[in-house]
């Protein structure tokens, strides 16, 4: 019950007028910017950061928050309408988001993903505020090997659950872990894998450079042959019935999704180092493996919009709880979170619930208003997202081609990169002829920082005894389930020979 | 088809054996008390890519994999076009960022996109091209502080001035 008077208090704090204002304005630059493909939450808080220094730090961490909340479901906007990934968090959105706008049903689309990311965070931001402390203690009880564990969860769901040629998904995953190695090695400190000792490969590949030419440029060249210029043009009409309408059929068609999401990505978010961009993938792996019919996702499943929607909001919420009760960052937006809080002179840790409790239940307050806010906002802005596809392609195209090498400079300020993107992108449209899956890669370069570092580290503990990975407690079962979703495919094709065998037998 | 599945999966072999050569600069074996080298974590991913290039090949040549059993040219003529023109407006739009700025680059790709593969009226064309750059500035340069390539040194008196009004 004191719970509930801390949070009333909070909710009465995030409706003040300045904090409502910043919400509603938070909201809907977060949702352009997490729209734009390059530009994701991280930039917009980093950048905006500056600025909030003029207000109290109770309204500048809402104002930032919401531009988080707000980025969660724009990304899944450029995701469905143009097929591109507009965060990372958005990448498991393409999936299923983009077949179900080619089918003319963009509008089902992007209202399940708009009340997917509701759902999900409404769900966990009830969970935040039941449990935050005790989930919290789960997450700080997590070592390398734990950390690595899940990283190769992350992947097996790919190997296991991908649908796609076995070995050239493997191959994917490699060459993103390896690409996400190039640079410096973080350990030693030397220079590694300079490819042709050319300078722009000492700052690495950023994943930015990876996922835009992936999904920027070779996803237009590759629609631009399939179609020959001729995008089939959706003919769907908006009506607030019809918003409606898509809102019923977005809960009962995609409930499921939102289910999983909402639970997975919340525990995956606190997860430190884990996150959204993980959660997701998880989210629609899982979703698929329990689905009664999975061969429908891939081709326009609305579980397959809701699960990753669900889980990148729930996770964004839940990467805030290790940084609010620990003052460990759950992913790189919460890092510069955090970076702002000890400027604005604020400890955080677990301290923090007790000396500045207006602070941290007027944030948890925000939550809760920022979501309904982003929303809304979103709902009321689909006209204009249904109107972008509605755009001749020869108008569209060179847009989308214009905003991924504006992005993949903004990412890293090089122009080595730009043409590092174009080269992927090139690739990247005679690899998709090929059959080769490429969003392994993507989020293997992401994912490859976290990976790497982890699993040196528990190999340094137990010696190079890889047994650390099965005997640890919560190591242990990830381990061993990754491990099963690997070999699936193997069981399956052991299988199928068995039986087909058997009627050539008979 | 089938035998672009074989020269793809030689690319890629390739690329592999190179990736491979090139995580042998650092350690790839175990150093006691430091753990794994800096060399090893690539090094292995690379072979195991490897591995799946021969998986690859075997499979195109037992012809079990959807592109080793088409027909298809991987591009026809029109398709050979597209990519020509299409990629080749791409390449050149990056080769001017150096030269004519981020935003002149975009002004000109534009206008070609629109105007010569698109076949939009030059009105529509032309109000595009000239709005799409002076949006992106404003949002770039002003509100989100980020600043784009401005090119060689004769765009400076005109960045000059526009900052004049943003600054």
């Amino acid at each position: 019950m004191e719970i509930l008077a801390l949070l009333s208090g909070g909710l009465i704090e995030a409706l003040e007028p300045i904090n409502l204002l910043l919400i509603v304005i938070g909201v809907t630059l977060g949702l352009f910017i997490g729209m734009m493909p390059g530009l994701g939450s991280v930039n917009g808080v980093a950048i905006l950061l500056p600025i909030t220094f003029l207000v109290p730090p109770a309204s500048a961490i809402i104002f930032l928050a919401a531009i988080y909340y707000g980025a969660m479901y724009g990304g899944a906007i450029s995701s469905i309408t143009l097929g591109i990934p507009g965060a990372s968090t958005a990448v498991a959105t393409t999936f299923d988001g983009r077949p179900l706008a080619l089918k003319g049903k963009a509008s089902l689309a992007l209202v399940t993903a708009a009340v997917a990311s509701f759902v999900g965070g409404t769900v966990s931001i009830i969970l935040f505020t039941m449990f935050a402390p005790m989930l919290a203690s789960v997450a700080l009880s997590f070592g390398s090997p734990e950390i690595f564990a899940l990283m190769l969860l992350a992947f097996a769901t790919f190997v296991g659950l991908g649908g796609d040629d076995i070995p050239k998904t493997i191959l994917s995953i490699c060459l993103g872990l390896v690409f996400a190695a190039v640079g410096f090695d973080e350990i030693s400190g030397a220079p590694r894998l300079v490819f042709f000792d050319i300078s722009g490969f000492l700052h690495g590949i950023n994943f930015l450079v990876l996922a835009i030419g992936v999904y920027g440029i070779g996803e237009m060249l590759w629609t631009i042959d399939t179609t020959r210029g001729k995008i089939t043009q959706t003919e769907a009409k908006i009506s607030a019935k019809g918003v409606a309408n898509d809102t019923k059929e977005s809960f009962t068609k995609g409930w499921k999704g939102m289910s999983i999401g909402s639970f997975l990505g919340f525990f995956v978010g606190i997860l430190p180092a884990a996150g959204a961009t993980p959660g997701s993938l998880m989210a629609y792996g899982i979703s698929k493996l329990t689905s009664r019919n999975p061969d429908s996702y891939g081709k326009g499943n609305p579980d397959g919009v809701a699960a990753p929607e669900a889980a990148n909001n729930s996770a964004s919420t839940g990467s805030m709880l290790p940084m609010l009760t620990l003052g460990i960052p759950g992913s790189p937006t919460t890092a510069i979170l955090l970076g702002g809080m000890v400027i604005w002179g604020l400890t955080p840790g677990p301290r923090l619930f007790t000396d500045e409790p207006a602070f941290v239940w007027g944030l948890i307050g925000s939550f809760y208003v920022s979501n309904l806010f982003a929303l809304l906002i979103n709902l009321s802005f689909i006209p204009l997202f249904i109107w972008m596809l509605r755009m001749p392609f020869t108008i569209l195209a060179p847009m989308i081609f214009v905003l991924s090498i504006v992005g993949g400079y903004a990412a890293t300020n090089d122009m080595h990169d730009v043409w590092l993107m174009i080269g992927f992108g090139l690739s990247a449209f005679f690899l998709r002829k090929f059959d080769y899956p490429l969003a392994p890669a993507v989020l293997a370069i992401v994912l490859g920082p976290i990976a790497e570092p982890t699993l040196r580290q528990s190999l340094l503990l137990s010696s190079g005894d890889f047994s650390i990975f099965f005997t640890r407690p919560i190591a242990g079962p990830i381990t061993i389930i990754a491990i099963i979703l690997i070999l699936l495919p193997l069981f399956k094709l052991i299988k199928d020979k068995l039986v087909g065998g058997k009627t050539r037998d008979a | 088809m089938r035998r672009g599945e074989f020269i793809t999966a030689g690319i890629l072999a390739v690329l592999a054996i190179y990736m491979m050569w090139k995580s042998t600069e650092l350690e790839v074996g175990y150093i006691r008390g430091e753990g794994p080298g800096g060399g090893a974590w690539p090094f292995w991913l690379s072979g195991i890519m490897l591995i799946c290039t021969v998986l690859i090949a075997i499979n195109a040549a037992r012809r079990t994999s959807p592109p080793s059993q088409s027909d298809e040219p991987l591009l026809d003529a029109e398709g050979r076009k597209m990519i020509l023109q299409v990629f080749g407006g791409i390449f050149v739009f990056v080769a001017l960022v150096g030269i004519i700025s981020m935003y002149g680059a975009m002004l000109v790709f534009l206008f070609y996109y629109l105007w010569f593969l698109g076949r939009h009226s030059l009105r529509l064309s032309l109000i595009i091209s000239i709005a799409t750059p002076v949006v992106f500035f404003f949002f770039f340069e002003a509100l989100m502080r980020v600043t784009l390539p401005k090119g060689m040194k004769f765009t400076e008196p005109f960045y000059n001035w526009l900052n004049t009004l943003i600054y």
